[in-house]
C-alpha cells in the first residue's frame, strides 16, 4: 500500500483528523495573528503609565480604566455614543421608505436601477466622498450659496446658531459631521431593511386590512415588527461603523475627538498604549451589549 | 515573570553595549559604492522626477556613483524610528524629535565629517546643532529646516500682524470684526509649545525658558491659553491641503501654517484674487523643524551612504528641495542662483529668522531649564484631547 493511500485511509477512518487539518491554518491565522495581537494590545489596558517617567509600568491595575472616567475622556465616549445613536436613527428614518418602495413596488428594470443607485456611492473611494462633502458644506460652498439664492440664509444661520451642534459653517459643526456620517453609511441600512421587507408576505398585509386595520395599524402591528430584524441588522452596521470611524470627524466637524481619533493620538510618540487600549475596549463593550440586545430582538434569526 | 524581565533587560543591556562599541567608531574612508543605498525619508524629500520632471536630484547621483537610490517614505517620526529599529536601511531623514531617540537607542552611527568634503559649506549654526550632535560627536548631516509661520489674509491685515496674539486672544482684527471663528491652530499636542512660546514673551513672570521644557505651572498657563483659544477656533488643522481649502472656502484669515501652504496658495491665481495670503514670523518668534540625514548603525551600504550625504548638501539639491518643499536649505550657498528656488526663495521660506525659531523636540521629564522637572509628552497628548473637546 502506498503512502498516500495509507494517509487517505487513515483520514477516512478518523474524519475528525481531516477536519483538524482543514481548519488548522485559518484558525491559526485568526487565533494567533489576529486575536493574539489584538489581545496583547487590549491587555495593555490593565497596565498604566508611570506619572513621572512616562514609561509603561507592567503591573496589573485598573487605574487606566479609571482614567476613562475623567471628564475630558468621558466626553469623547459620550460624544461618539450620541453621534452613533443619532446617525443610526436618522438612517432608519431615511432608509425605510426607500427600502419599502424597492421591496413592494419596484420590479424588473426599476429594481436593478434601485440597486445601482444604492450601491453606486460604495464604488468610489470613501475619502473622495468625504472631501467632496467638505466642499459642499463649506462656508463658501454649494449649500450656503443655494441658501443665499433662495433668500434662506437666515434659516441656515439660525440652524448654525443652535448651541453644541452648530458652528461657524456646516463643515465646522457636529451637524455637518452627522450629515456626512448618515450619507456614508446609509446603504448599509437600506439593503438589510429591504431584504427584511421582501420577506413580509403580502397576504399578511391583505389579511390585516380585511380585518379592518387602517394603514397605520397595519404598519405598526404587521409590517414594522416583521421588518425589525432587518432594521436591527442594518443598525449594527451604522452604529458600529460610526463608533469606530476616525476619518470623517477629522475632516468635517469642529476638531473635537471621537473614539478612533483618541486611540490614534495616544499611541505613537505619546506612547500611552495603556490608555489607547482602554479606549479600544470601550466600543468593544458597547457593541457587545448592542449585539446581545439585537440577538434578543431576532436580528440574527434569518442567518 | 520578574526573573524573565531581568534576563531580557540584561540581554538588552549587553546587546546595546555591543552597539555602543560599534557606534563609537565612525568610518575612516569612503570606498567604492556598493551599487545601492536605502533611505527612509519624508514624502517629497527625495524626488527622482516622478512627480514633476523639473524636480529630480536622484537620477544624476545614480549616474555619477552607480548607487541606486531606494526610498521608503514615512509619514510620522514614529514610523521612521520603527523602520530604523527594524533595520535594512542605510539612511534616514530624521526630524528633531526622532533624531535624539535614534541616537539614544543606538540605531545610528557617528558620521566622520572629514569624509564629507562639503561639510564646511553647511550653515555654521546647524553644524553643531544639539539634535544631531551629542558630546561633540556628529550623528548626521543637516538636510533642511523650516518654520511654523503665521499665515494671514492681506485683505484683512494691511500690515503683517506683529504678534501671535491674533490667533490666541479674542480681539477685533483690522477689518473691525472679531477674530472669533476666523482663526485656526494646529491639531496636535506639540501645538502646546506654540502657546508656551507666546507666553514666554507675554508673561515673562512665568519664567518659561524653552517652549518644550515646561514645569507644572507654566504648562497649566499654556493649557489655559489654549482653552480660551478653543472658543475662537472653528476647526484645528492637521492636513496641509485641508488648511489651504479652509483659507479659500471657510473664511479663515489667520493661522499657524507652513511655508508649503503659503507658497501653494500664492501660486494659485484664483485664490489670490479672492483670499490673498502672506506669512510672517511674529515678534515672539516661532516653532519649527530641522531634519538631519542619519546613518544606520548596521548600514549595509556605507560607501553609497557617504556619497549620498555628500550629494545631499550640494547647493543644487538643497536649492531644488527648498523650492519643492517650502523649506530652508542647510547650505547657504544654495540660496543664490537656483532657478527653481529663485534668489528670493530662501528669504520667503524663512532663512533670516533662524534665531527666532525654537526647533521641535519631544518634551521629556528630565529637562535642563526647569530644575523641578518638566511635563512629558504623553501628558501633552491627553491634555490636547481635552482642550479640543472644550474641557
Amino acid at each position: 500500500m502506498s503512502f498516500s493511500r495509507s494517509v487517505s485511509n487513515t483520514l477516512f477512518r478518523h474524519p475528525n483528523w481531516f477536519l483538524v487539518i482543514l481548519l488548522a491554518p485559518p484558525l491559526l491565522w485568526l487565533g494567533v495573528a489576529y486575536l493574539g495581537s489584538l489581545s496583547v494590545f487590549l491587555f495593555h489596558a490593565f497596565f498604566s503609565i508611570d506619572e513621572f517617567s512616562g514609561f509603561i509600568k507592567y503591573e496589573l491595575t485598573l487605574a487606566t480604566f479609571a482614567e476613562l472616567f475623567r471628564l475630558s475622556n468621558f466626553d469623547v465616549i459620550i460624544r461618539s455614543l450620541v453621534m452613533a445613536t443619532a446617525v443610526t436613527l436618522a438612517s432608519v428614518v431615511i432608509a425605510f421608505p426607500f427600502a419599502y418602495f424597492a421591496a413592494r413596488y419596484a420590479r424588473g428594470k426599476w429594481k436593478a436601477l434601485f440597486y445601482i443607485l444604492v450601491m453606486l456611492p460604495l464604488w468610489s473611494s470613501y475619502l473622495v466622498k468625504v472631501y467632496a462633502w467638505k466642499l459642499i458644506l463649506a462656508k463658501e460652498g454649494i449649500i450656503s450659496w443655494l441658501a443665499g439664492e433662495l433668500h434662506l440664509t437666515w434659516a441656515l444661520d439660525a440652524l448654525l446658531a443652535i448651541p453644541v451642534i452648530g458652528g461657524p459653517s456646516l463643515s465646522i459643526s457636529f451637524l455637518g459631521t452627522f450629515l456626512v456620517f448618515v450619507y456614508v453609511w446609509l446603504p448599509f441600512m437600506i439593503l438589510p431593511t429591504q431584504a427584511a421587507l421582501e420577506r413580509v408576505p403580502v397576504s399578511f398585509i391583505d389579511a390585516s386590512s380585511d380585518l379592518g386595520g387602517t394603514p397605520a395599524q397595519t404598519f405598526r402591528h404587521v409590517i414594522f415588527p416583521l421588518a425589525l430584524p432587518g432594521i436591527i441588522a442594518g443598525s449594527i452596521f451604522t452604529f458600529s461603523l460610526t463608533l469606530g470611524d476616525y476619518i470623517i470627524p477629522q475632516i468635517i466637524g469642529n476638531s473635537s475627538y471621537f473614539l478612533g481619533q483618541a486611540v490614534y493620538s495616544l499611541q505613537g510618540t505619546a506612547g500611552n498604549i495603556p490608555l489607547a487600549a482602554a479606549f479600544t475596549v470601550v466600543p468593544i463593550v458597547i457593541m457587545g451589549f448592542y449585539l446581545a440586545i439585537a440577538k434578543r430582538m431576532g436580528a440574527f434569526d434569518a442567518l | 515573570m520578574k526573573t524573565l524581565k531581568h534576563t531580557v533587560l540584561a540581554l538588552l543591556a549587553v546587546s546595546s553595549m555591543g552597539g555602543l562599541a560599534l557606534a563609537q567608531e565612525a568610518k575612516k574612508e569612503v570606498g567604492k559604492g556598493e551599487g545601492q543605498v536605502n533611505i527612509v525619508a519624508w514624502a517629497g524629500y527625495i524626488e527622482s522626477g516622478a512627480t514633476d520632471k523639473a524636480f529630480d536630484w536622484v537620477t544624476e547621483f545614480e549616474k555619477a556613483t552607480s548607487c541606486k537610490v531606494n526610498v521608503k517614505t514615512a509619514g510620522t517620526s514614529d514610523e521612521m524610528v520603527a523602520l530604523m529599529n527594524e533595520g535594512g536601511f542605510d539612511l534616514v531623514t530624521a526630524s528633531g524629535d526622532a533624531s535624539l531617540r535614534l541616537i539614544a537607542g543606538k540605531r545610528v552611527q557617528p558620521v566622520n565629517t572629514d569624509l564629507i568634503p562639503s561639510w564646511k559649506t553647511v550653515d555654521e549654526r546647524l553644524q553643531n546643532a544639539p539634535w544631531h550632535t551629542v558630546d561633540g560627536v556628529h550623528y548626521g548631516v543637516p538636510y533642511q529646516w523650516g518654520a511654523n509661520v503665521l499665515a494671514y489674509n492681506t485683505n484683512v491685515f494691511k500690515e503683517a500682524p506683529k504678534s501671535w496674539g491674533v490667533v490666541f486672544e479674542e480681539q477685533n482684527l483690522p477689518d473691525g470684526k472679531s477674530n472669533k471663528g476666523r482663526v485656526q491652530a494646529f491639531d496636535g499636542p506639540i501645538y502646546i509649545a506654540d502657546a508656551a512660546l507666546y507666553l514666554m514673551a507675554k508673561k515673562p513672570e512665568l519664567g518659561i525658558k524653552d517652549p518644550y521644557e515646561l514645569n507644572e505651572e507654566q504648562y497649566k498657563a499654556a493649557l489655559d491659553l489654549l482653552r480660551a483659544q478653543r472658543a475662537l477656533v472653528g476647526r484645528y488643522w492637521h492636513d496641509a491641503f485641508m488648511q489651504i481649502d479652509d483659507f479659500k472656502n471657510e473664511g479663515v484669515v489667520a493661522s499657524s501654517s507652513w511655508p508649503f501652504q503659503v507658497n501653494l496658495l500664492q501660486a494659485d491665481k484664483d485664490a489670490m484674487a479672492k483670499t490673498p495670503i502672506a506669512s510672517v514670523i511674529p515678534d515672539e518668534g516661532a516653532t519649527g523643524w530641522a531634519d538631519t540625514t542619519m546613518m544606520h548603525v548596521d548600514a549595509a551600504n556605507p560607501n553609497c551612504a557617504y556619497l549620498w550625504m555628500e550629494h545631499s548638501i550640494s547647493p543644487k539639491v538643497q536649492g531644488d528641495l527648498a523650492a519643492w518643499f517650502g523649506s530652508v536649505p542647510a547650505v547657504p550657498a544654495a540660496c543664490k542662483g537656483n532657478a527653481l528656488l529663485t534668489d528670493a526663495g530662501c528669504d520667503t521660506n524663512g532663512m533670516p529668522n533662524f534665531d527666532k525659531i525654537h526647533f521641535w523636540r519631544t518634551p521629556v521629564t528630565k529637562c535642563e531649564s526647569q530644575p523641578a522637572g518638566c511635563v512629558p509628552y504623553y501628558r501633552w497628548a491627553t491634555d490636547m484631547i481635552a482642550v479640543l473637546g472644550g474641557r
